[in-house]
């Protein structure tokens, strides 16, 4: 009998092998759960991984209380149906202290909601492997990030420092303090990642599919209007038939125009597109370097 | 971009040059040709580009980190992805510096493929043929030797062909690589993508046409079943998987199977991909395993099929690539890790290291940052493993640090030297080399707060001031550092023993009286370690566990009874003292002072009577020689009791 495997069998057993040797060789690890699509492949790799046993580490979310609605209720549900062990975590302070994007800009924002708040959770439980659902092809900087990715004391990235990374004999090895940073889905693409949700009909949050919603055209960007979004002058919401294509805080989302309803429209529509998925995500393009600069701090 | 099935194949390749060879321009010209390059992403290029000449460099798409793209060179892997209707392809794009050779090396680990770039003007240099060698060595099967800037040499077919026979020439000897030539121009786009009419002479495939053909093996395995097992799956009493990647070869229910290194056989029962059953699975995919018998079976053992099996040592030879800034120190502990293990080892020789230059070997004592050298490493306990020229997967281990953590070397097992066992358990490992039998391990046990560690010091205090070479290694400093990776299960304990036995007997190498303070509190692990090293004393620290409670120094015993901590030795895990220990000090009757003095007249007798030994008055047996030892202890401890 001879077997074919596709790519994403290919994909899958190395991601499959990546998660159960975190769960090997680490006390407290953890995975951050975004609620996206990758986070939801995550999901459904690391359920193969150790089944018919449960999952055996916790997940984590990191809850600016800028995400939109449907993508909190999507959370609570999915764990709950699936009886994960979901840590919340908010940097409280920064928020009664009157953080928000609208107030800070961006980049501040960021620092506090998300960098900040992640390097306090992982300290406050003592994570030791934090893994993740970036890919390399997602950003210039991503494409340089091992699979197991060495953070210091400070949750800091010295991209000039990588530890080699040989074959699939990944080195976990820290102090007290340091943590690894685990990216089981280095080598997907988008692509892959929505072939896969087809494949094996995982559950994703309804904004990735299109439909008419109620949002701001501002130059190129299409902003999904939740959290008492401030309108400029002479700016007025208009319903626009459009989805997400890479989901995080409502004001740094913007959505693509597109009327893929369904997962293999997704796909169909993928091969269209000329342009990179994390093009409207705010952040990244806030200055030049500016994922990389992101990462050394510490984001994710 | 292309459409793309479900069923394409995956083609894992990586690029190398030396610097200006234009290897990023030719990638970020593979990657545009083929689509995979997004419009605001090749804006964003021409944003940083623009101040230079206006149109988009092509290479600056893969030039990804900042710091990179001020110095304009590529001081990391960068991986890349892009599909065609044929097959998906990743892109390992090394860096071209040899300060940066390590990167290169951890590029071309998973690759099936090496595109080695030169430059049509310069022809081969001394980096290229670092390069070749690094490919060859690390078992990938084709080189394609991108001829580039075939514009800037007019498109000569004589320069590319010469450039050809001189790569031909000096890579002769490795014929396990097939080579492949394309004559082509990245910055003009030809024989990238389309065949280009200026190389009308060249009547091969284009670059991508190459890449979309070659066939994609399994690299060189040789098809042998290999499972490390990763975990061990227990939902529930009733149910015992093996969870693992099948890293060679392949495995049907019903197939007879050898546990590696118990030895025990079994059947495999069922092969589990979540809620699948299947009835065969292959190379790689990643299944749980349950087996006919129950036995015992956990991280870091390995499945595999009777007729054909691995081969078994505690040393071997292998190829070493050095990646620290530090060098190689030879009779130190590194870890290695191999398959789903972690081993301590030592190398114990540098059999030759390699010049680039001329392929040659010469004499070396020590690797270098980037050296490549065959070594004879020694590990603590047996490696079950292939020569990496027939399994990439059981032929490769890195070694790493324990001081730092880093990752220091990259190690492919040699063909050379290898004995291959029969299928009995495997205990028989090849005993240390003679040399390791100058100094002296003693062996300090007993329950937590017994005394261990002072005794230790007073005793290091006194060997010190009588001129002997003493370092302590004390059990709570080593699981600090050199075994992090272990807890507190039997098998953790007993490795936890065997490692720090092993850096015990490597300090004895060079003539260190190494006193061990650790609770090892198995009986059976004690007595393995003594048979394997004749230079061995064993030191009882007893004291009744209701005193070592009372002192309780680092407070464990408490948390162990309100349940903060579980197999507390003492508590919920038990301890086997030593039957015939040389020394057994009584801390809860004796001082400090006549508990060390017993230890160091131990040690003391122990040399004198090896003197002797050596003088051809030696004592039959080593248990003999252990009974004696003991004796002159009781006889002393006797006496000061009377005192």
């Amino acid at each position: 009998m001879s077997q074919h495997l596709s790519h994403l069998d290919l994909l899958e057993a190395e991601s499959i092998y990546i998660l159960r040797e975190v769960a090997a060789e680490f006390a407290r690890p953890a995975m951050l759960y975004s609620i996206g699509k990758d986070s939801s492949v995550m999901l459904r790799l690391a359920q193969k991984a150790f089944y018919p046993g449960k999952i055996p580490f916790p997940f984590l979310h990191i809850d600016t209380t800028y995400k939109f609605r449907e993508m909190i209720e999507f959370r609570d549900a999915n764990c709950r149906r699936l009886g994960i062990d979901l840590i919340l975590h908010t940097n409280t302070e920064a928020i009664q202290s009157g953080a928000n994007p609208f107030k800070l800009g961006t980049k501040r924002c960021c620092a506090l909601l998300k960098t900040q708040a992640l390097l306090d959770a992982l300290k406050l439980h003592r994570i030791d492997a934090a893994i993740g659902g970036a890919r390399r092809d997602e950003e210039k900087s991503r494409a340089k990030e091992r699979v197991f990715s060495f953070r210091d004391a400070f949750g800091q990235w010295d991209p000039k420092n990588q530890r080699p990374e040989l074959w699939n004999l990944y080195n976990g090895r820290v102090d007290a303090g340091q943590s690894i940073r685990v990216f089981p889905l280095s080598n997907w693409t988008e692509t892959d990642v929505w072939r896969y949700i087809e494949r094996e009909d995982i559950p994703v949050v309804p904004l990735y599919f299109a439909k008419k919603r109620e949002v701001l055209v501002r130059g190129n960007l299409i902003i999904p209007l939740e959290h008492d979004f401030e309108l400029r002058e002479n700016e007025k919401p208009q319903q626009v038939m459009c989805r997400m294509r890479s989901l995080g805080c409502t004001y740094c989302t913007g959505a693509v125009l597109s009327e893929a309803d369904t997962v293999s429209k997704i796909i169909a529509e993928l091969q269209q597109f000329r342009r990179s998925e994390r093009e409207n995500r705010i952040i990244d393009h806030d200055q030049e370097g500016s994922m990389e600069l992101k990462k050394r701090e510490g984001y994710f | 971009m292309n459409s793309l099935t479900a069923t394409t194949g995956l083609l894992r390749f990586l690029t190398a040059g030396s610097v200006d060879d234009g290897k990023s321009t030719l990638i970020g010209r593979l990657l545009w040709e083929s689509g995979g390059v997004y419009e605001d992403q090749l804006e964003a290029v021409r944003k940083v580009s623009a101040g230079k000449n206006g149109t988009a460099d092509l290479s600056l798409i893969t030039d990804g980190l900042k710091a990179e793209r001020e110095q304009a060179i590529t001081i990391d892997v960068a991986y890349r992805y892009f599909s065609t209707p044929r097959r998906k392809f990743i892109i390992a794009d090394t860096p071209g510096h040899d300060q940066y050779t390590r990167n290169m090396v951890t590029g071309a680990s998973n690759a099936d493929l090496a595109v080695l770039l030169i430059d049509a003007r310069k022809g081969l240099l001394e980096q290229t043929r670092r390069h070749a060698y690094i490919i060859w060595l690390l078992g990938i099967r084709h080189i394609v030797l991108a001829v580039n800037k075939m514009d800037l040499v007019g498109y000569d077919q004589r320069t590319f062909t010469d450039i050809c026979d001189v790569f031909e020439q000096s890579t002769a000897f490795m014929d396990t690589v097939k080579k492949h030539f394309v004559p082509l121009s990245a910055l003009c786009g030809e024989n990238i993508v389309q065949r280009s009419s200026n190389l009308g002479w060249y009547d091969g495939p284009s670059l991508l046409e190459l890449l979309e053909t070659v066939p994609v093996s399994q690299g060189s395995d040789s098809g042998d079943f290999r499972f490390p097992v990763q975990n061990v799956v227990r939902p529930d009493p009733d149910f015992r998987g093996y969870a693992g990647q099948i890293v060679s070869g392949k495995v049907q229910a019903g197939q007879e199977i050898i546990a590696l290194p118990s030895g025990r056989k079994s059947r495999v029962e069922q092969i589990l991909l979540y809620k699948q059953t299947l009835d065969e699975a292959i190379a790689p995919q990643s299944v749980v395993l349950t087996l006919q018998d129950h036995i015992d079976l956990g991280r870091g053992d390995m499945l595999v099929e009777p007729e054909r099996m691995p081969a078994v040592a505690n040393q071997f030879l292998a190829d070493l690539i050095w990646m620290a800034r530090e060098p190689m120190k030879k009779g130190v502990p590194y870890l290695i890790r191999h398959a789903s293990q972690v081993l301590c080892c030592t190398v114990t020789e540098v059999i030759h290291g390699l010049d680039f230059q001329t392929f040659a070997s010469h004499e070396a004592e020590t690797l270098q940052l980037n050296a490549i050298g065959k070594v004879r490493i020694v590990t603590h306990k047996a490696m079950f493993f292939d020569a990496y020229s027939s399994n990439r997967a059981t032929g490769s281990f890195i070694m790493v640090d324990p001081a730092t953590n880093d990752t220091v070397g990259a190690g492919m097992v040699s063909a050379e030297d290898l004995t291959v066992h029969d299928s009995a358990p495997y205990q028989a490992a090849v005993p240390l080399p003679a040399t390791y039998s100058t100094g002296l391990t003693v062996w300090f046990t007993g329950l937590s707060g017994a005394g261990k560690t002072t005794i230790c010091s007073s005793v290091y205090t006194e060997l010190l001031a009588l001129g002997f070479r003493v370092e302590v290694l004390d059990g709570d400093v080593i699981r600090r550092k050199l075994n992090s990776d272990l807890g507190f299960s039997q098998k953790d304990r007993d490795e936890n023993v065997r490692r720090i036995a092993f850096v015990a007997q490597l300090l004895a190498t060079h003539g260190v009286i190494v006193l061990v303070a650790a609770i090892s509190p198995y009986r059976e692990v004690r007595e393995e370690i003594r048979r394997d090293n004749p230079n061995f004393i064993e030191v009882y620290v007893n004291a009744p566990l209701e005193i070592c409670e009372q002192r309780d120094p680092k407070g464990l015993y408490k948390r162990a009874r309100n349940k903060e901590i579980e197999k507390f030795t003492g508590i919920d895990d038990p301890y086997q003292p030593p039957l015939v220990p040389e020394v057994e000090c009584r801390t809860d009757r004796e001082m400090v002072k006549a508990s060390s003095a017993r230890v160091v007249s131990a040690i003391q007798f122990f040399f004198a009577s090896r003197l002797n030994k050596d003088e051809g008055q030696a004592m039959s047996c080593p248990d003999a020689g252990r009974a004696e030892i003991a004796e002159q202890s009781r006889i002393q401890s006797n006496r000061e009791d009377c005192l």
